[in-house]
């Protein structure tokens, strides 16, 4: 007869998201194997395959011998229920055995609504939540990704983070895994000594005292472990293992292609971004070396779209000469190449019209503040000309689609800079008018603002969000100034994004709060069929925590952060040095118009920082 | 225009119709055997797959048709770099020139397994032949347009009631599968209609071969 969850697959949308088998999948042979790992992504299937970080490190674990790193993703809420209804655990693609016989149980945290869905894959697997009721070394739960740059609010549920970036850390922390489970060890042992791994933050390890006033009085270190935890990073990018054997998904994901990373960190400090700051210095990989990854690459997946990612891909050096590689390949080989996040420069713009031949994509641009002014306090050197300019050529090429996306409530907006917004986007109407060639299919402007977050880590993390109310009255004001039926104007719900600014800069008094939720229901919080406010706004209010607290407050320049145990790299003189400099409406150039001293280069060794 | 005649069984049944043109694409491309592909303004691998498989149903006897550009392979050749890069559950069995017209594609054996978890009901077997004995049997059918009553009787050219084990039935059944088409789990929806007692607790239908009208082998 057929089992359970053969009969269960059809009954859910997309079935193919919960039955691994795709091409390039690694199995291992059990007897061969000592130390398991279930790879869990805190989101659906779709989301996760198209994370690159997740697909170097299922390589770099598959390559550890005696190692088998297997997938996890979150269920979509069809399938979970049938789950819960058939008391069926969650379980791993590759071996389609439950998590909860794996010894390590490894999250990549990229996005701060997506911790209801930790805590709700461990409640499918069967695995206690808190990190103290998981008694043995097996089932060790552990993180990394972006998050762990500030992970206080999942400090009980997780036994250590992993800071930066994995490629190293990840197999000195199995390694020592493997000799832990061999030795049979206590988990206390393990942490006592996974800690002294440098990157490695064991929470538990750490007591947070608090003021009356509910800001943070000290944090104190015990058990030995160090005040700070820097984080680590690659040095040499080109040495570094790259997966160019990569998981083909059988079924369509969010991002269905190919990636190639052409450098690390970002030399331009747009000083809302927490990317910009936290992934630095910078670090480059050499054309030749990602022309050989790309090819092969595209060969081994069949694959036929390939996308050159970075923060800022313009910023790359090498990139005239690696397009010039790559354009012929592409275009013999049917290959569609994508270079996202370009600037409106010359060569980006020369670089655009070679592109076309092969296949012709939209125009976007992150103004993210409507007046120069503005643009100028957040330090995003995007000037109205270079936006217009490339509008100009882009319409006399004949593109008729451009997307503009801003943001709303950064620190010293007001009215006169959302009307900004408005005016740019009437110029750039204005130009098509001017320029296009084709007008008979009419022109579209796709408008989004976001609702400003500020971030741990970056020369924001000391402001204040704009009240819900205050946004939705900006997000008025400026529809009420879009006057042409060649706009369309969509903005972020302001609820998740005060929830976002919420765990960004949260504590540890903040976990309750997830995990009340989670037991309410709350989990795929980042998507819209799912999201429910109420039930977060319940949590919070049961554990008396006030929202504004952390979002409106704003933090004082003296106070102890939450995330003051994590060392990205970047110092806090040059974040608030930036802060000054943004309320002086002050610009501080590239990194490559001569180094602003952000600290990050003290991480490198063996190379210089390539801003 | 070449056709290849595949199977897809195991995991591989959860790919839907599209999820598997894309993959063959990929196959291709990873076999280095080149699609020719559509005109216009986005060029598309020109491959396409006939009566499009409902998620969950197996089959040994799908057909994919394409062209090749470039010099000429031998089919074997075609066939065996194909299987080399698919994934498990899709397998080529053949790869062959001067392919019959789809259009002359009539008939589908195919095979409904009924699983009952305490077992075959008594009778059941009886009772399942002869209510696909029966001259008429309604059904709603869901498409485009919106629900329209079906027979689905006249679209059964045979049907034979099987004991697999204890716990399943199996029909086998001659079915049309165009012009008119019966998705074979129609069968499943006219016992939970007219023998409800009967309803399986899970059900599930393979492709078993194609024909032409004439019940000749459709290649």
């Amino acid at each position: 007869m057929t089992d359970l969850r053969k009969r269960i697959l059809p009954t859910v949308q997309k079935p193919a998201r919960y039955t691994g088998g795709e091409f390039n999948e690694i199995k291992k042979n059990l007897s061969d194997v000592r130390v398991r790992i279930a790879f869990c992504f805190p989101d659906t299937y779709e989301i996760g395959m198209s994370n690159l970080g997740m697909r170097i490190l299922y390589g770099v674990m598959n390559q550890m011998d005696g190692v088998w790193c297997e997938r996890v993703f979150a269920p979509w809420g069809d399938m979970e229920e049938t789950m819960r209804q058939n008391h069926l655990p969650l379980w791993a693609l590759e071996s389609q055995d439950p998590v909860k016989d794996f010894d390590m149980i490894a999250f990549t945290v990229g996005y701060e609504m997506s911790y209801s869905n930790i805590l709700n894959m461990l409640r499918l697997a069967g695995i206690p939540l808190h990190s103290d009721q998981r008694k043995d070394l097996k089932n060790i739960v552990f993180a990394g990704g972006v998050c762990t740059f500030n992970p206080e609010p999942l400090a009980p549920f997780v036994d250590f983070f992993s800071l930066g970036e994995g490629e190293e850390i990840t197999q000195e922390i199995i390694a020592l895994y493997d000799c832990a489970k061999a030795e049979a060890w206590s988990k206390d042992t393990f942490l006592q000594e996974v800690a002294k791994i440098p990157g490695i933050y064991v929470p538990s390890f750490y007591r947070h005292e608090y003021n009356e006033d509910g800001t943070l009085a000290a944090i104190v270190p015990h058990n030995g472990a160090p005040r700070k935890i820097t984080k680590r990073i690659i040095e040499n990018l080109d040495e570094s293992y790259w997966p160019t054997k990569t998981i083909v998904a059988s079924t369509e994901i969010v991002h269905d292609r190919a990636n190639l990373e052409v450098f690390r960190g970002c030399i331009r400090g747009c000083r809302f971004c927490q990317a910009g700051f936290s992934c630095r210095p910078v670090r480059k990989k050499t054309p030749d070396v990602l022309y050989r990854q790309a090819v092969e690459t595209l060969e081994d997946s069949g694959i036929n779209e390939i996308t050159l990612s970075s923060l800022s891909t313009s910023d790359y050096r090498g990139l005239k000469e690696l397009t010039d590689q790559m354009i012929p390949y592409c275009e013999q080989n049917r290959v569609n190449l994508s270079v996202p996040s370009l600037r409106a420069d010359n060569f980006s713009r020369e670089l655009m019209e070679k592109l076309q031949t092969v296949r012709k994509s939209g125009l976007t641009f992150a103004p993210e503040a409507g007046t120069q002014r503005l643009r100028d306090v957040i330090n995003k050197n995007l000037t109205e000309d270079e936006i217009l300019t490339t509008c100009i050529n882009a319409f006399s090429g004949g593109w008729n689609n451009v997307k503009l996306y801003f943001m709303l409530g950064l620190p010293t907006e007001t009215d006169e800079d959302v009307l900004g917004i408005a005016e740019l986007v009437y110029k750039v109407i204005q130009a098509w008018k001017e320029h296009a060639v084709n007008k008979k299919r009419g022109l579209r402007v796709h408008v989004a603002t976001a609702y400003f977050v500020p971030k741990p880590h970056t020369p924001f993390q000391w402001e204040k969000q704009i009240t819900p109310d205050e946004y939705l009255r900006r997000c008025k004001l400026l529809k009420d100034h879009f006057y042409s039926k060649s706009i369309e104007y969509n903005y972020h719900e302001p609820d998740l994004s005060r929830l976002e600014a919420v765990f960004a800069r949260g504590d540890r008094r903040l976990a309750p709060v997830i995990e009340e939720a989670s037991l309410q229901g709350a989990r795929l919080d980042g998507w819209d069929e799912y999201f429910r406010y109420d039930i977060w706004q319940n949590a919070m209010k049961k554990y008396g925590i006030d929202a504004a607290f952390y979002t409106t407050r704003g933090y004082a320049e003296d106070e102890i952060l939450p995330w003051d145990t994590m060392d990205v790299g970047v110092n806090k003189k040059f974040l608030l040095r930036e802060r000054k400099q943004a309320y002086a409406g002050a610009i501080t150039p590239d990194c490559r118009h001569g180094c602003a001293g952000c600290g990050a280069n003290c991480l490198l060794k063996e190379v210089q920082c390539d801003a | 225009m070449l056709r290849a005649l595949f199977e897809k069984t195991g995991n591989a049944v959860y790919i839907s119709h599209l999820d598997l043109m894309r993959l063959f694409q990929r196959a291709f491309k990873r076999a280095g055997l080149s699609l020719t592909h559509t005109q216009g303004y986005n060029p598309r691998p020109s491959v396409s797959i006939a009566l499009p498989l409902s998620v969950g149903v197996e089959s040994l006897c799908e057909l994919l048709d394409f062209e090749l550009e470039g010099e000429a392979i031998s089919c074997e050749e075609i066939k065996s770099r194909l299987n080399s890069t698919l994934v498990d559950g899709v397998r080529v069995l053949s790869v062959y020139e001067n392919a019959d017209k789809l259009k002359n594609l009539a008939l589908l054996d195919c095979e409904v397994y009924l699983e009952y978890d305490s077992g075959v009901p008594e009778d059941g077997q009886a009772r399942l032949a002869a209510l696909f004995a029966q001259p008429s049997l309604v059904l709603e059918k869901r498409n485009r347009n919106g629900v329209t009553q079906q027979n689905i009787v006249t679209m059964i050219r045979s049907l034979e009631v099987n004991r697999e084990d204890d716990h399943t039935i199996r029909l086998d059944a001659r079915i049309c599968c165009q012009n008119p088409t019966l998705n074979p789990m129609q069968m499943v929806n006219a016992i939970e209609r007219y023998l409800p007692e009967l309803r399986p607790d899970f059900a599930r239908c393979r492709r078993i071969e194609i024909y032409r009208e004439d019940e000749k082998i459709f290649r």
